[in-house]
């Protein structure tokens, strides 16, 4: 399989679980980018979560129930699009280990194959060109994790922002760091949890940037969770949702 | 020193988070640290090289480990070390004794050795009238204030200079009340000095044991680790059954990922290669050098061959270097000896799952730590390893106290998660119903616990799947 | 009783090896190699970096040179050994009396006697087995004509080192110098005099090793 097939007419779309519950406009807005790039995009609808919760959580039972689910859902060869570094991560390197010795572990391989994370998929598969029809505005961007560590495609939010041409990004001082979301982590030690989303917003608020963009929804539902609880007046958006409102004029 | 079965976890987080002092000693070392690393390993293919070679070597190295103990044991004893075996910390701590009291000494001076804290040997000799010294700086600090090491390679990192000095002026007889960091240390060398003289018995511990020439590898930079090993008549080394490679060529590569991970430096100032006592016609060093290889659960970690990889550790404590969250805590507020990335693998599988297993709940599976891992342990493989047994009570799982967080609440809550999650239509309508009544839903649980630190995820009136199937997007 | 430990932790080990799969030996890693001008330079430059004090001569003036540092430095014993061929150039080129330079003196009998007096000497003069460019660090094989202690109480640390016996790398002088067939009691690498960052991470040195360390490169070029 080579690393990045040629242009598809068609990719299926897995939307990720909270973005499916709590940040759907942001999946609407990675649909319609794929859309305007000619591509055809499929999004089955018997599809849910990618399973890491019960997987980092020591359920990996019910992780496989939930992971084989997406298997049989997203059956057919096609490029599977996913709007998450962290739930990319999951399915890419994670399903190997998940269905080791498993009936179904020729599927998962072949299915971990497909995947790719949005941002990844935008700049080196469809090679994207964008324009930026919005005003001038700064903006900070938050590396989740996972799609720093495990899918390496931080360099391919970057270039994405870097084609809009009103949009100023500056970095924080600790972007490497985690955020301390974690999944089922935030609700164990909320504690820790807080101090680290904390020093997160510190720096969010030090760069003077209004918005903070990220690939991944956990991550950004944990950080507004904690700029409301502070009453900081500062924007959170999905990758996918920010490219959409600058591009679409 | 016992510990209780149930160490307080969040006690000692929320008392760690509250340590505004402790916080700040601690982000400001780590930041150093962590720059001292990159900036030695400033080629990053060459450190990937290392890095892969690291793990290659050990890996290659445990698998044969029987063997390369065997072949360590016969050189060393051909050169006149003598090698003892000891399964438990208990046996370990009276096989020092033993030597100690032959040699009727009541004065042991140390190095510093991760090993001998797991031994809890300070206090062990100090019940049979021995007093044994810690002279690695570090270590030295806090003996005196009676601390035990929050960190693996700076002991004492989670203190300040007025701390160490209110310590010095308190403890040390005729030390002046000073602040300076020179003069710190010259009442440091001035104290210890005397006490190298004095010593009956030096310990250290063993960084890298060589099987091919039955040689015991040293790092250090303050020199109190070659006076412990050189000057008093007895010098004893424990090291853990894991430290023994093969071959004196894998020496160096080894060597530069553990100084570079550790301090950031290109090399020690000492590296001290030890293989025999005083030979015949020698005039210095000890007339006698003991090797104590202590097992303590190695051998049981070392069945399992994922759980092995936890053996390939160097103790570089880079892990902890880049890890948020003991970037947050500190050592102590860990409850037991090896904090951080690697003391959530290694500790739940030294002293059982119900005594440790809490620790490895303590992460976020950011990947920091295994981006930076000098020999490549899958860290957060084996923290999600320790989590699955942490509820596996089945005969599959092999760690001591599997299976001990297992509850009924939570085993039903991950079933119903994943029959929501493998039904389709049950999904959309728990979908539809977290869109309309999700604001109502009490705060208790996982809600409660978010809530705490966070306002409420609000769910949005309609799915993505919803949105999906109006706007028209095909199934497929 | 250590016996039966000993059988059941191998017994143990064994097990679980036996069901391990055989890894091949890993290949060597590529190492440096420099000219022996960088060598000298990288060695210079790294140790420089470590705080060691580094000068070089040539076999002649070598003596005259070590005098010139030493002068005036308030120096009252400087512990040699006249069992080395450098020790004796040393002594037969030595003043029988100075205000400004130390007194040469040698190691007496064992180390449980001559301790107390170690201890109260100022500087200390040994020869190296060579060094290593790579690392920054100079090796010694201390023996019975130059014991251990020599390079570790005095508080100055002269070690003279031959600028052929420079290796590039450290892999490097133990495959050529075959350090595998007969290593000594203690072999060392040293890269500069002795330090801590124990106290909130600020670097001070002379600690318990020398506070000092000269490094006399010998070089005839």
């Amino acid at each position: 399989m080579p690393l990045y097939p040629p242009r598809p007419d068609k990719v299926y779309f897995f939307g990720t679980c909270i973005i499916d519950a709590i940040f759907p406009r942001a999946g609407l807005s990675a649909i319609r980018l794929l859309e305007r790039e000619g591509i055809t995009v499929l999004f089955p609808r018997s599809q849910s979560c990618c399973g890491q919760p019960a997987f980092n959580s020591g359920f990996p039972d019910e992780a496989r129930q939930v992971a084989r689910r997406q298997l049989y859902t997203f059956n057919r060869d096609y490029p599977i699009v996913v709007p998450s570094g962290s739930c990319a991560g999951m399915m890419k390197h994670h399903y190997a280990e998940l269905f080791a010795g498993d009936r179904d572990e020729e599927r998962a391989l072949r299915f971990s194959g497909r995947v790719f994370e949005l941002g990844q998929f935008l700049t080196d598969v469809l090679k994207i060109r964008l324009t930026d029809h919005g005003n001038p505005m700064k903006v900070t961007w938050h590396s989740s994790c996972h799609a720093m560590r495990e899918m390496g495609v931080i360099k391919n939010a970057k270039a994405l922002l870097a084609q809009l041409a009103n949009v100023q990004l500056t970095q924080l001082e600790r972007e490497y760091e985690c955020c301390g979301f974690g999944g089922t982590f935030a609700v164990k030690h909320p504690l820790i949890s807080s101090a680290m989303v904390r020093d997160k917003i510190d720096d969010i608020v030090q760069t003077g940037a209004k918005r903070v963009i990220s690939g991944d929804c956990g991550c950004l539902l944990h950080i507004r969770g904690a700029l409301d609880q502070c009453g900081l007046d500062v924007e959170t958006q999905h990758l996918a949702e920010f490219l959409w409102e600058r591009t679409n004029g | 020193m016992a510990k209780p079965a149930r160490f307080d976890f969040k006690k000692n987080i929320a008392r760690a988070l509250k340590d505004r002092q402790l916080r700040k000693n601690l982000r400001s070392a780590m930041d150093g640290l962590r720059v001292k690393r990159q900036d030695v390993f400033d080629d990053a293919r060459e450190l990937e090289e290392l890095r892969g070679y690291g793990n290659a070597v050990k890996e290659r190295a445990l698998s044969r480990l029987p063997r390369l103990l065997e072949q360590l044991e016969q050189k060393c004893t051909q050169n006149g070390i003598q090698v003892h075996w000891a399964e438990t910390t208990d046996e370990a701590n009276h096989i020092v004794l033993e030597i100690l009291q032959r040699h009727k000494a009541t004065r042991l001076v140390k190095g510093k050795s991760m090993v001998s804290e797991e031994m809890h040997l300070n206090q062990f000799l100090a019940r049979h009238g021995i007093e044994a010294l810690e002279t690695d700086l570090g270590e030295f600090i806090i003996q005196l204030d009676g601390e035990t090491p929050s960190h693996i390679i700076v002991p004492a990192v989670h203190k300040n200079k007025d701390q160490i000095a209110r310590t010095f002026h308190a403890k040390i007889p005729g030390a002046p009340y000073t602040e300076d960091v020179e003069a710190l240390n010259r009442i440091a060398r001035a104290t210890l000095r005397k006490k190298f003289q004095a010593g009956h018995a030096g310990l250290s511990g063993v960084n890298f044991a060589v099987a091919e020439t039955g040689t015991l590898c040293l790092v250090e930079n303050e020199g109190n680790g070659r006076m412990c090993t050189t000057v008093p008549p007895v010098h004893i080394a424990v090291m853990g059954i894991e430290k023994v490679v093969e071959k004196l060529e894998e020496i160096p590569p080894l060597l530069r990922l553990l100084t570079g991970s550790a301090t950031g430096q290109r090399i020690t100032t000492y590296f001290n290669m030890i293989t025999s006592p005083r030979k015949p016609g020698e005039k210095d060093g000890p007339l006698e050098v003991h090797l104590i290889l202590l097992d303590n659960g190695r051998s049981r970690i070392y069945a399992d061959p994922q759980l092995r990889q936890t053996l390939y550790c160097i103790r570089c404590g880079t892990c902890l270097n880049h890890c948020p969250v003991y970037t947050r805590l500190g050592g102590h507020a860990y409850g037991f000896l090896y904090p951080g990335p690697i003391g959530k693998i290694l500790m739940p599988q030294l002293k059982g799952l119900s005594a440790a297993g809490d620790l490895a709940m303590a992460s976020t599976l950011c990947n920091a730590c295994e981006e930076v891992c000098p020999v490549r342990i899958p860290i957060p493989t084996l923290i999600r390893r320790v989590r699955n047994e942490s509820y596996d009570a089945s005969g599959s799982a092999v760690i001591p106290g599997h299976g001990y967080r297992r509850n009924l609440m939570e085993i039903m809550a991950w079933r119903a998660w994943a029959l929501a999650n493998s039904h389709p239509v049950i999904n959309r309508l728990i979908f539809k119903l977290a869109g309309r009544i999700g604001h109502l839903l009490p705060a208790i649980g996982p809600l409660k616990a978010w809530t705490q630190v966070r306002s409420r995820p609000q769910f949005a009136p309609k799915s993505l799947h919803q949105l999906a199937r109006e706007k028209g997007v095909p199934n497929g | 009783m250590a016996d039966i430990t000993r059988d059941r932790i191998l017994k143990r080990l064994h097990k679980a090896a036996a069901q391990a799969p055989d890894i091949s030996p890993v290949a060597c890693l590529p190492t440096a190699a420099y000219d022996r001008t960088h060598r000298l330079e990288r060695l210079i430059t790294l140790m420089s970096a470590m705080r060691t004090q580094i000068e070089t001569a040539n076999s002649r003036d070598w003596v005259d040179r070590l005098q010139a540092i030493l002068k005036n430095r308030n120096l009252k014993r400087l512990l040699y050994s006249p069992e080395t061929a450098m020790g004796r150039e040393l002594q037969d080129a030595w003043p029988a009396e100075s205000q400004e330079l130390p007194a040469l003196c040698s190691w007496k009998g064992q180390a449980e006697d001559f301790k107390d007096e170690l201890f109260q000497i100022d500087a200390a003069i040994t020869t190296t087995m060579g060094a290593i460019a790579e690392t920054g660090a100079i090796v010694l094989w201390p023996d019975e004509k130059e014991p251990r202690l020599m390079s570790l109480v005095p508080p100055v640390h002269i070690a003279v080192l031959a600028a052929d016996r420079v290796y590039n790398t450290f892999c490097e002088i133990i495959q050529a110098e075959k350090w595998s067939d007969h290593m000594p009691t203690n072999a060392l690498l040293i890269s500069g005099p002795s330090k801590t960052a124990d106290i909130e991470m600020t670097l001070a040195f002379g600690v318990h090793g020398p506070r000092e360390l000269i490094v006399l490169i010998i070089d005839e070029t």
